[in-house]
């Protein structure tokens, strides 16, 4: 991070304010890194690494490795973006980076 | 002209008339109108155009047969077209719509240089055109099925209607129609899907109940001479499966005619909403597809297991004129099925009349057949003009602009768009007339391309500053000479012979590959070279951050 310089150009903010970016970025990150671990873990994990085993267990006519690659793991890739999506919200709003309008609407 | 025409030409003549009043209604006169929609289209429209967009003729028309013959393995396209998504909306979608231009090679051009931009415009013009010849033909195969208009005619009508929306609204035009491609699109998905899952289990939801008929349909499989449906790793071995999976993932995320729609939303928040819609959207024919490929084939060896040549049914015939069911001629009873025409099986079927022969293969009346070739119509035409929008907009503003013509006003930048799109809708159906013999082949190369040249130099662009232009431009050619060589190597392209697959992975799953190699490169490079200017970096700060942070006391809620 190149935050020593002497005269921060305009959209640039104060040297010294800055801290709440890292802590903003770092939650980020964080939130991210856990989403995609599930994202990796029923698509590449149950879906495809585990198929064979999971197969052996069978729910409603469905073995279970099969059911995750070709179901399971859809629905949980959609639940995986809402939750990314509102949490993000969240973050926007406690280090009041959300975009509002002038009345202060979401936009 | 028989019933099933007629409705046909009822359904494809209202939702043509749709999409012409839709795009008379949005006609834009600013660059920002046919670029971008002018920023201002609602999240949700935005997902079930992001859907259309995405959804092209191979999703609708081919992916369930395709899963119907591979089985377990099919599960690939499933996640792997799905998975993306996710990447989209976590790595790049927010960012990008932060940055707030109008391609992706501007992007790259911002971020890092102005020959790196040429590099992405050139890419995204090859990656759109590998598939915008493979939608014009799903076209004209619609049309030449249930209008008897001949392949050459069909493609013409498609191209002509598009042309007429998308040089009139652009990018706005190109948004509202999708969103009623859309709504035909899924709709004629999941009506005959219902209507063969209440026939055949009971319960409407085919998602829920073609659990029911797997082991019926593993018995049948085999006695037919196929592999068991449910067997993991019968078509493609784990290796493999794993790196298509995530080759198809990452070449979704790459793909600029994607990206390009998560431009268009009012705020970051809304590109953060429209992948969520998208995926709701995906999701409710990608869940569908296993148990329609499930359902047909099982009802499709029924149908024919045993019976004499000269008894089966109407379908079988009907397809037959378009060469894409055949009967082997020294077969009396059917016993043996395949897609493969070189199996020597009694009937074969190819995968991509699947879903379109489904209601005639489970006895579904007239209308929901015509309703059907309206919805592959729709596919195919949405995902065209997605792509034609990208090629125009690279042509012109990143290529002509560029390098032609620096100074331009307003309305000559948006006539040359218009003439970009003219010219690229004419190419596009010299390409659907006459395509190129390995178009299969090249879609596997445009997700290969997309994954390894664009997803590591966006991904690293936003998420390490360190990343700089002589870096990335390592990285993407490095990717793609790697991605391309191993693709020349084991596919028959080009007048070159095809060699076996090294540890067997397929020359679709090479792109995983590819973008590591790409990433790897872009790393090293950047390491060894001076890190990029104080302003890009702040640039790339910026993009982190949603808007600018507001003072505690007007923060309301």
């Amino acid at each position: 991070m190149t935050d020593a310089r002497g005269s921060a150009p305009d959209p640039g903010p104060p040297p010294g304010a800055n801290g709440w970016r890292q802590e903003y970025w770092k939650k980020n990150l964080r939130l991210m890194v856990v989403l995609l671990s599930i994202w990796f873990l029923v698509s590449f994990v149950c879906g495809i690494l585990l198929i064979e085993q999971l197969n052996t267990i069978v729910i409603a006519g469905f073995p279970l490795g099969l059911w995750f690659a070709q179901q399971g793991s859809i629905y949980t890739f959609i639940i995986l973006i809402l939750v990314y999506t509102l949490r993000m919200d969240r973050l926007d709003d406690e280090y009041g980076v959300a975009e509002r309008d002038e009345e202060g609407n979401r936009l | 002209m028989s019933e099933i025409q007629i409705w046909t030409l009822v359904f494809v003549g209202l939702s043509f008339a749709t999409y012409l009043t839709i795009a008379w209604r949005s006609r834009v006169k600013e660059t920002k109108g046919f670029y971008v929609a002018g920023q201002g289209i609602p999240a949700v429209a935005n997902g079930a155009a992001v859907a259309a967009d995405w959804m092209s003729a191979a999703s609708f028309i081919s992916m369930a047969g395709l899963i119907a013959f591979l089985g377990s393995d099919g599960s690939v396209y499933l996640m792997g077209w799905t998975g993306g998504y996710v990447l989209l909306a976590l790595l790049l979608a927010p960012y990008l719509r932060k940055w707030g231009k109008f391609t992706v090679p501007e992007f790259v051009g911002d971020r890092y240089s102005e020959y790196v931009r040429l590099i992405a415009a050139i890419a995204a013009i090859i990656v759109s055109f590998t598939y915008v010849v493979g939608q014009m033909r799903g076209g004209g195969i619609v049309f030449s099925r249930f209008l008897n208009l001949s392949i050459e005619g069909g493609v013409a009508v498609a191209a002509g209607i598009i042309f007429l929306y998308a040089v009139l609204g652009g990018m706005k035009g190109i948004t509202w129609t999708q969103v009623a491609q859309y709504t035909v699109m899924i709709v004629a998905y999941l009506i005959p899907a219902w209507t063969i899952a209440q026939k055949m289990t009971g319960f409407p939801v085919p998602q829920v109940t073609f659990g029911q008929i797997l082991g019926e349909l593993d018995a049948l499989s085999q006695q037919f001479g196929l592999e068991q449906y449910t067997e993991a790793f019968a078509a493609r071995p784990q290796l493999d499966v794993f790196l298509v999976t995530m080759s198809l993932m990452i070449g979704t995320a790459g793909l600029p005619h994607v990206i390009i729609r998560f431009y268009t939303t009012k705020s970051v928040r809304g590109a953060r909403f429209s992948a969520f819609w998208a995926l709701v959207f995906i999701g409710l024919l990608y869940t569908t597809a296993p148990a329609v490929g499930a359902f047909t084939k099982l009802n499709l060896m029924q149908s024919v297991d045993g019976v004499a040549v000269a008894s089966l049914p109407a379908w079988v015939n009907n397809w037959a004129a378009t060469g894409l069911v055949s009967v082997s001629d020294t077969a009396e009873t059917i016993t043996t099925l395949s897609n493969d025409p070189a199996s020597g099986a009694d009937l074969i079927v190819n995968n991509d009349i699947l879903v379109l022969a489904t209601p005639e293969i489970a006895g579904l009346p007239a209308p929901i057949v015509g309703l059907v070739a309206a919805g592959g119509l729709a596919a195919a035409m949405s995902t065209a003009a997605g792509l034609l929008l990208v090629i125009s907009s690279s042509v012109s503003h990143d290529l002509y602009f560029r390098v032609v013509k620096r100074e331009a006003s307003e309305s000559q930048r948006l006539l040359v768009g218009r003439i970009a799109m003219g010219a690229a809708v004419l190419v596009a159906i010299y390409g659907g007339i006459n395509p190129p013999a390995y178009v299969a082949q090249v879609v596997a190369f445009a997700f290969g391309l997309a994954a390894s040249t664009f997803f590591p130099i966006l991904v690293m662009g936003i998420f390490w500053k360190r990343a700089n232009a002589v870096g990335a431009a390592s990285g993407m050619i490095a990717g793609l000479a790697f991605t391309a060589t191993y693709m020349i190597y084991t596919l028959e392209v080009f007048g070159t012979s095809a060699h076996d697959h090294i540890l067997g992975i397929s020359p679709e799953g090479i792109g995983a590959v590819g973008a590591v190699v790409n990433a790897i490169v872009t790393i090293i490079v950047s390491k060894l070279t001076s890190p990029p200017t104080e302003h890009v970096q702040e640039m790339v700060e910026g993009l982190r951050y949603p808007a600018a942070k507001r003072k505690e006391t007007s923060a309301t809620e």
